[in-house]
């Protein structure tokens, strides 16, 4: 990592989306960003959610907001004015949104100039991703180089994902004019054992089989969520706690880490290698 | 501090009463200004860059504004960099932080 320093900043852009709203992204992208950052690579999570900004609020920097990314769009403000950095790491930044505006005030060519300058500077540009399919979900998935799909084992949740990674395979820059391909992962949360075993929820395997793309990562459904969203602090910086470790291990695998998911809570050590065991 | 004769084990807050906290500070903050903050910022900013100007070269990036929402009091801080010119080298910053403080 202390090698990177002199390199040029790698400048990946990764979209956290789902179509489905409420399933996780805002609290999946502020742990994947500090994730990252605590594993010294700098980082900036960018909240797109334009007109509901929490991102703030998750990463408890909102006293802290002067300017946004709008302002930065719209030329009332410089990047570098608008961009916060986390008190609690110093390769963590959050570029927050408006409050006030709506999605039209999101421009493609606005936010394509702000990843470009961004790119400059950050190893990881992470996107908040807004619920849905509209304007403002295809400009934080636009520019993607990778995507992480949250997705619920729930069958709205499941349908919307496949209907998002159908986006992501289209309408990216990297699909209508350089014909490659954004990396699309499936990160499950809210995953919940106990209802698995009672037969009330799709197992893993049920929704993989569905959505046919790899899986990232299992986040189980858990307490210390809500801790760390009320005391403003990404699940991984908090106590330590199973859905911490869980995105510690869906970061390691992001980052291309031959790491086993063994799950948190998991009885059944097998399990995961039997899911993994050949892919890897 | 002692109540009733016993005394009270610092204790760490609950999550929920620093989650209630915080939106409150925040809301109040949003009813008043509007969310995005006082709407005078980018045009203090403007002012601010216009003024220096008049005596050194400095580009826009090299003011700050920075803002801390705090209960009853709010701090603007601003950070201006002047570039150091020719053989006065050591002035790499003027006014380092100083504070505009407004009642909020
Ligand atoms: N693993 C989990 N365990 C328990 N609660 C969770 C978990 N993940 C998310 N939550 C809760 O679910 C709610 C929605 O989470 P979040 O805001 O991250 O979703 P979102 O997809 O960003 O929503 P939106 O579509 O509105 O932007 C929050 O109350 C959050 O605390
Ligand atoms: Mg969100």
């Amino acid at each position: 990592m202390t090698q990177l320093k002199d390199k040029a900043p790698l400048g990946k852009v990764i979209v956290i989306t789902s179509g489905k709203g409420g399933v996780g992204k805002t609290t999946s992208a502020a742990a994947i960003a500090a994730a990252l950052a605590k594993r010294g690579h700098k980082t900036v999570v960018i909240d797109f959610d334009v007109g509901l900004r929490n991102l703030d609020m998750i990463m408890g920097c909102e006293r802290r907001v002067v300017f946004d990314f709008i302002n930065v769009i719209q030329g009332e403000a410089r990047l570098k004015q608008a961009l916060i950095r986390d008190k609690r790491l110093d390769t963590l930044w959050i570029l927050p949104t408006s409050q006030t505006r709506d999605k039209d005030a999101l421009t493609q060519e606005g936010v394509e100039k702000v990843l470009n300058e961004l790119k400059e500077q950050f190893d990881y540009i992470i996107c908040d991703s807004p619920a849905g399919i509209e304007r403002g979900a295809q400009l934080a998935m636009y520019f993607a180089d990778e995507a992480v799909v949250v997705t619920n084992p729930e069958v709205s949740s499941v349908r919307d994902s496949d209907r998002v990674l159908g986006l992501l395979a289209s309408k990216t820059k990297r699909a209508e004019s350089e014909g490659t391909e954004v990396k699309a992962q499936v990160l499950l949360t809210r995953h919940d054992q106990r209802r698995i075993d009672a037969g009330e929820m799709m197992t893993i395997e049920d929704v993989l089989e569905i959505l046919a793309v790899p899986l990232l990562g299992v986040i189980p459904e858990s307490p210390a969520i809500l801790r760390a969203s009320n005391v403003g602090m990404p699940v991984v910086l908090d106590e330590p706690s199973a859905a911490g470790r869980s995105y510690e291990t869906a970061v390691a695998r992001l980052l291309g880490e031959d790491v086993d998911m063994h799950m948190e809570g998991e009885k059944r050590p097998g399990f995961f290698s039997r899911l993994f065991g050949a892919s890897a | 501090m002692s109540l009733f004769g016993f005394s009270l084990r610092p204790r760490r807050p609950k999550s929920a009463q620093t989650a209630k906290d915080r939106l409150q500070i925040l809301l109040a903050h949003e009813r008043r200004d509007g969310s995005d903050g006082p709407d005078y910022l980018p045009m203090l900013q403007a002012d601010i860059l216009a003024v220096i100007r008049k005596y050194t070269k400095i580009k826009e990036d090299d003011v700050d504004i920075r803002m801390e929402r705090n209960d009853d009091i709010s701090s603007l801080e601003i950070n201006i960099e002047i570039p150091s010119e020719g053989p006065e080298k050591s002035i790499a910053s003027a006014l380092p932080g100083r504070r505009m403080k407004s009642r909020g």
